[in-house]
Formats: C-alpha cells, sequence, structure tokens
C-alpha cells in the first residue's frame, strides 16, 4: 500500500503565507489569484441523504481556500456497495456517470475517504480492458481528492475558518487511512484550531467496525468491533469524536446511542474544521425543514 | 480436516458470547501486534526488505515446476525419497504406507497445517498407529479430544492458563498445576518417552531449498529436532508452493517469518534439513521422505489468485484482522482462519461451502498493510465476492437489493427524487427524536445500533434551492 504522494498536479497554486492571512481579513480579492480552481464537490451518497450540513461545510470550506466550488446534478454515488457486493456492471456505469460529471473539473474533491478511494483506487482498474476510458478515468481519479488531504496538499491550508472550543479525539477510517494516507493532514488542520485540544485515542488506526454493508451482514461482529473502538474514545477523555467517513460516524453514533450514551459527540472533521460548535453541547441542533 | 465454514455466522454469535474467548483473544492486539511492530522497527529497511522478498517468491512461483523438479533431484541425491500427492487424502495415504513400510508403532509429530489439511491424525489411527503431537499447543489440543487448531502460529490462542491447568490435572491425573512453566515441565515429562521410543516423526515445512534439496523448519520450543533427527524415519509435508529457488532467498525470507510471526528477530530454533544419516554423521535420520501436497494449489497458478500462494503461514493478517480478533479462528471452520484463511479455504474446499468467509470481512486493509509477501488480501477477497456473484450463490434478497440499488444510482434525476422522498419519510418518522431504535426495513442496521434519522433535507435539494434562490430567473 503506498501512501498519498505530493500528486504531480498538486503544485499549490496559492501563496500559502497570503492564506494564512486570512484571519486579518484583507479584502479577498487581493490576495486570491485570479484564476480560482474550479472544484467538483462529490458529495456522497450519504451525507446527501443523513446530514446534508456536512456538503455545506465542505464547501465552506473549499470556497475559504480559494475554490470555485460546483455541484454537478449527474452525481449519486460511488458504487462501492455494488463493488464491495461482486457487482461490477453497475460500478462500472456509476464510474461512467462520475466521469459524464466531472471530467471538465480542474479537481474532484469527496468528504469522505471511502469514496475518495473507491474512486482513487480501483476506478481505473474496473477499465482495465478499454484502453481509451482507461485513461480518461486514470486522469480524473488522480485529480480526484479526500477533502482534509486536498485542502493541506493541494490548496496549502494552513488554517482552518471554523471555530471550536474542547477536546476531541480523531479516528482514522480505514479507505482514507490505508488507500490515501490521509493521516497526518487532518490532525494538522485540528491541532492549528486554537480552542481545539486533540487527545489521541489508542489504536486509532483501528477499524470500527463498520464495512459497508459489512455491517449489516455480520452485525453482532460489527457491533462487537464497535465496542473496542467506544472504549478507546471514551478512554481518551474527550467528549467529541472527529472523522472523515459518514459511513462509520453513523455506525458508531448509533452503537453509542444504542448502548446508552447520549453524550459523546460524533461529528465529520468538515464540520468541525468549517463550523462553530463546542465539544460539549448537547446534540447539534437538527433542522428539519419541511419539503 | 472436515470443512465447517458452512457455519460461520452461527459459530462467529457463539464466539461473540464467550466472555471467556473474547477475554483470551485480547492477547492479540495487546501481545502479538505490538511484538510484531517492535520487530519490524528494529529492521531499519523493512520495505525494502519486504519487496526483495515478494520478488524472491514471485520469481520461484513463476517457475514453480522448475524448482520443484529441482527440489526433487537435489533432494534425492542426498538420499531422500520425494512424493507427490496430488490431494491431501493422497498424502495421508502416502503417510501411512510409508509408516507400515518401515514397521512403525508410534508417529511423534511436529507442528503442521498441512496435516491438519491431510487429517494425518485421524488416518494414522484408523491404521493402528499411535500419533503423538509435541508442540506443546498442538499436544494441548490433542488431548482434549483432539480439537482443531484455531491459530496457525499459536494453535491454542483460544485458551488461557486455567483451562489448561485443569485439561492437565485432569488427563495426567496429577495435582493441578498452576505455573506455566511447571506446566511444560510436566508436559515434557510425559512427551520424553514418546520422543525416545517413536519409530518415526512427522514434521512440515516452512521452505524447500531447490539447489540443496533441503527442508527448512522455523520453530520454538525444540520438539521439532526430536522428531526429525532421533527416530530412524523422517516424513516431512508441505505444500508444492513453499520451495525457493537458494539458501540466500530463505536468509531474506527468514528476516520476515519470525518478525512478522511472533515478534522475534529469529526463532529459537532454525533447522534445515538435508538428505538422510550419512555414515559419518552422528545423527539424522536413517530413512528421510519428502511429501509435496497439491491439494489446490496448483490451481491457482497464472490466475488472479497466484499471490496467494506467496504466503509464508506468518499469521500476521489474522493477528491485525478487527474480525479474528472478535470471533478466533475456530468460527472460521476450517484449517486456515482469518484474511489468508478466507481466501484460500475457498480456494482449496470449493466456493460454495464456504460463502460467509470473503463477505465476512470489513475490508479495511490491516491485513495487507502488515503482510510481509504484500498480498493484497483485501482485493483477493472482493475477487470471491465477484465470483459469487457471477456464478449466482449470494441469496435472492441480496441479488433484488442489488438490483434496485442500481437501478435506482443509474437515474439520477429519479434518485434525486428518491432521496427526498425517503429522507422526508424518515424524518417524519422519527419526529423529534434523532435516534431510532427500530426502523422498518432496517432491521439488520437497527438490531445492533440505533439509526439516525437524516437531518434536514438532502444536500442536493437544499443546493438546488439555494442555487435558484441566489440566481433567481
Amino acid at each position: 500500500m503506498e501512501p498519498s504522494t505530493h500528486h504531480p498536479e498538486a503544485t499549490t497554486k496559492h501563496s500559502t503565507s497570503a492564506l494564512s492571512n486570512l484571519e486579518t481579513k484583507p479584502s479577498p480579492d487581493a490576495v486570491l489569484p485570479a484564476v480560482r480552481l474550479r472544484v467538483g464537490l462529490f458529495y456522497t451518497c450519504l451525507v446527501d441523504m443523513m446530514r446534508p450540513e456536512i456538503g455545506f461545510a465542505t464547501v465552506r470550506l473549499l470556497e475559504d481556500a480559494g475554490c470555485q466550488v460546483e455541484v454537478p446534478v449527474g452525481q449519486t454515488c460511488c458504487g462501492q456497495p455494488g463493488f464491495n457486493a461482486g457487482e461490477l456492471a453497475i460500478t462500472r456505469d456509476l464510474a461512467l456517470q462520475w466521469l459524464q460529471s466531472f471530467e471538465m473539473y480542474d479537481y474532484v474533491v469527496v468528504p469522505s475517504g471511502s469514496c475518495a478511494g473507491m474512486i482513487r483506487k480501483h476506478y481505473p482498474a474496473l477499465f482495465r480492458h478499454d484502453p481509451d476510458l482507461n485513461i480518461r478515468i486514470q486522469r480524473l481519479s488522480d485529480r480526484t481528492w479526500e477533502l482534509s488531504s486536498f485542502l493541506v496538499e493541494v490548496c496549502g491550508m494552513q488554517k482552518p475558518p471554523g471555530r471550536f472550543q474542547g477536546a476531541i479525539t480523531y479516528h482514522d477510517a480505514c479507505s482514507g487511512l490505508r488507500e490515501l494516507g490521509v493521516q497526518h493532514q487532518p490532525r494538522q488542520l485540528l491541532q492549528s484550531m486554537p480552542g481545539l485540544e486533540l487527545k489521541e485515542m489508542q489504536d486509532s488506526r483501528a477499524c470500527c467496525g463498520f464495512g459497508g454493508t459489512f455491517a449489516v451482514k455480520y452485525g453482532a461482529i460489527s457491533a462487537a468491533i464497535a465496542d473496542e473502538k467506544i472504549a478507546q474514545i471514551k478512554q481518551s477523555g474527550a467528549s467529541c469524536v472527529v472523522m472523515g467517513d459518514l459511513g462509520c460516524m453513523l455506525h458508531l453514533e448509533g452503537r453509542l446511542r444504542r448502548c446508552g450514551d447520549q453524550q459523546t459527540r460524533v461529528t465529520h472533521l468538515a464540520e468541525v474544521l468549517a463550523g462553530d460548535s463546542q465539544a460539549l453541547a448537547s446534540e447539534p441542533k437538527l433542522t428539519r425543514g419541511e419539503d | 480436516m472436515q470443512v465447517q465454514s458452512m457455519h460461520f455466522k452461527a459459530r462467529s454469535g457463539q464466539k461473540l458470547a464467550d466472555q471467556r474467548l473474547q477475554a483470551n483473544l485480547r492477547k492479540l492486539s495487546t501481545k502479538w501486534v505490538a511484538g510484531r511492530a517492535a520487530a519490524i522497527a528494529e529492521l531499519d529497511d523493512f520495505e525494502t526488505t519486504r519487496d526483495d522478498a515478494v520478488q524472491r517468491r514471485q520469481r520461484a512461483l513463476a517457475n514453480l515446476d522448475v524448482w520443484l523438479e529441482r527440489f526433487e533431484q537435489e533432494a534425492t541425491r542426498r538420499g531422500t525419497v520425494v512424493l507427490w500427492a496430488e490431494t491431501p487424502a493422497e498424502a495421508s495415504k502416502l503417510v501411512v504406507s510409508i509408516a507400515k513400510r518401515h514397521q512403525v508403532r508410534k508417529v511423534t509429530k511436529s507442528k503442521s497445517m498441512v496435516s491438519e489439511e491431510m487429517a494425518l491424525n485421524r488416518a494414522l489411527e484408523a491404521a493402528g498407529i499411535e500419533p503423538i503431537e509435541t508442540d506443546l499447543g498442538e499436544y494441548i489440543l490433542q488431548i482434549n479430544n483432539n480439537e482443531p487448531p484455531s491459530h496457525i502460529v499459536a494453535p491454542v490462542l483460544h485458551k488461557d492458563k486455567d483451562e489448561v491447568s485443569d485439561l492437565f490435572a485432569k488427563v495426567h491425573q496429577k495435582p493441578r498445576l498452576t505455573e506455566v512453566n511447571q506446566m511444560t515441565r510436566e508436559a515434557r515429562e510425559v512427551l520424553r518417552p514418546h520422543f525416545l521410543n517413536s519409530d518415526m516423526g512427522v514434521s512440515g515445512g516452512n521452505f524447500l531449498i531447490a539447489e540443496t534439496g533441503s527442508v527448512a523448519l522455523f520453530t520454538n520450543e525444540g520438539n521439532e529436532g526430536m522428531c526429525t533427527i532421533v527416530p530412524r524415519v523422517h516424513v516431512a509435508v508441505t505444500g508444492i508452493e513453499k520451495v525457493l529457488p537458494t539458501l540466500e532467498d530463505l536468509a531474506m525470507i527468514a528476516r520476515l517469518l519470525p518478525r512478522s510471526a511472533t515478534g522475534q528477530s529469529i526463532s529459537n530454533y532454525f533447522s534445515i534439513l538435508t538428505g538422510t544419516r550419512a555414515t559419518e554423521e552422528q545423527d539424522g535420520p536413517e530413512h528421510h521422505y519428502v511429501i509435496l501436497v497439491d491439494g489446490g494449489r496448483s490451481g491457482l497458478l497464472g490466475g488472479d489468485f497466484e499471490s496467494m500462494l506467496r504466503c509464508i503461514r506468518c499469521g500476521a493478517c489474522m493477528n491485525h484482522c478487527p474480525v479474528y480478533q472478535k470471533v478466533g479462528g475456530h468460527a472460521y471452520g476450517w484449517v486456515y482462519p482469518g484474511p489468508m484463511g478466507s481466501v484460500l479455504t475457498p480456494a482449496y474446499v470449493g466456493i460454495e461451502k464456504t460463502l460467509d468467509l470473503p463477505q465476512a470481512a470489513t475490508l479495511c486493509g490491516e491485513c495487507h498493510v502488515v503482510c510481509p509477501m504484500k498480498i493484497p488480501l483485501p482485493d483477493l477477497l472482493r475477487k470471491l465476492r465477484e465470483r459469487q456473484f457471477e456464478r449466482g450463490l449470494r441469496p435472492l434478497s441480496e441479488r433484488l437489493g442489488l438490483a434496485a440499488w442500481g437501478f435506482f444510482v443509474r437515474r439520477p434525476s429519479l434518485y434525486r427524487f428518491g432521496t427526498r422522498a425517503a429522507s422526508q419519510v424518515l424524518r417524519w418518522f422519527a419526529g423529534a427524536k434523532p435516534h431510532l431504535r427500530h426502523v422498518p426495513g432496517a432491521g439488520a442496521w437497527t438490531q445492533h445500533r440505533d439509526f439516525t434519522a437524516p437531518s434536514g433535507k438532502p444536500f442536493s435539494t437544499q443546493w438546488a434551492q439555494r442555487q435558484t434562490s441566489n440566481h433567481p430567473r
């Protein structure tokens, strides 16, 4: 497994010192380069349906980093449920749908290590036997980034725009960590936030037991693995666990609540980096707008 | 060994409920994982060593026939009889006929997973020959009604000291001991006479060296020498994929095997056994046999699963596997558990009998990270899932679910409409409480955890509304 290396196209297009001065709030036009990166947001099916605020937090972060964010309407899901079930026909169609939707963008950014890993590590091989498509998919997948690594490695973000008071612990979700080398980037961003204290848990890289459809096919094993993770989270002393994948979040949060823990907050990295919140705040206010 | 992998789900449920087993399995993350990490850190060039070792294994596999024949020639030249077995059962028959030929009544055995594939003990017993397991772990299992091993390196990992104390007191008919070294001494006292009047020793073979016709063994208890050198006859049984062209290959891989397996820089004992005892030599067997077992291995050559043949049986994948750490080895139902077993078992005993194994993995990828042979285990598990799907072996409900999901995700407009509707229904159903204990149709999820209702209208809906209000037409 190769850790993600600095992407060839990932030259920092913004002056990092200019970005770090954003706090003093000079006029954005004065510091941002004339041409902004055009970023297509792949919001992921889970964020879309379950926690839309992660999508908006992602947009805020990308815009803060000077990107022009667009959200193509032709997107649905990256195809992992099919891919991991061995159903490749649907997965290939979804890869083509993604290509169609995002090929015109400088970058594709995904607020999930797992979906970004699917695209970067598995899409090209699905088209091994079609050289034309393979090369197009390869080029676009090379420009597809998990959010925190994009912010740090491509945008050179020094300090995220959000504010956070309190202690958190960070869980390294599997695909981002092992397929993309997402490890130091989220920590670097978190630790640059003044009121935030990062309390590392033991074995932060151990799987939480979600595993996509594994969580429903082998629910008892999945829950037992979650309980190990939850014990580590609690031992860390932080009242909030942060990670970059909503699947793992829903699984851990669901397990915490089922076991009677109504306190420990489970939060997406984007929400912390972009938001305005406190670790010990009770349940985040949920907006239940009418359609 | 009889295949029980079809009972994975039921067995894993029992294992999760077994508090004693759960406590015993904790050793994996505290002791084994940490041990390997420390031993790997000793090597300042782990990655390079690993790359080199992978290449050497791959080179051997690329011309497996050539190296096996070379091994046969060199071993034969040194007095070893090399025999070939297409199936594990055939290999068992060969061992029995060798035993009969040399009028063997008792066989002392060093630990061998291939002999588990062969169900060798049962075959020997059926022929009236007494097999004695002499690896401490295997001995414990044998005296506990031939219990199968639960780990390929530490066969008795699932038991704690107290269980062994009870077992020894019962079987040995002696006062119950509580200290590990006392218990070990007692086992030694039982085993010593067996070593001395054994007619034949059976061992596995970690590697075969083509250029010298040797069998290489990595062990920790010294029982191996008592099995391979003391008796008149020594039979080594091993898989055909274990051949290495040169001693240099062995030296390179020796840097990785004990480190990955037990966290040792080298195992306590390391033997290279070559041929029969020569006239001027003081020890070694009069008769030396090597049985090369195929047992499904040649079927992997040149295919999607060839990289699995690189496996050196260190067990690191299972030690680091979140699923193995929770259910232990017996749940997997055959000789090889954990990630490597979930690939090997379907390959060796049939995909139909092992439907759960490739599915019962979170695909977290840690097995691939720690594998000294860089076997892409998650990819191989996924490949097996593809085979299951292609052959229509998945349950109808799963196939229908996938088809329905596929119908929607390929139609973005319809999908957005469906998401909006589903989100609204779920939020209505949840009311003021975000965490639901029951959701119709999501029982598999809510059986073990709450379901968190959507926190608002779908992102796509809100974004579209925002775009319209920002840019009114």
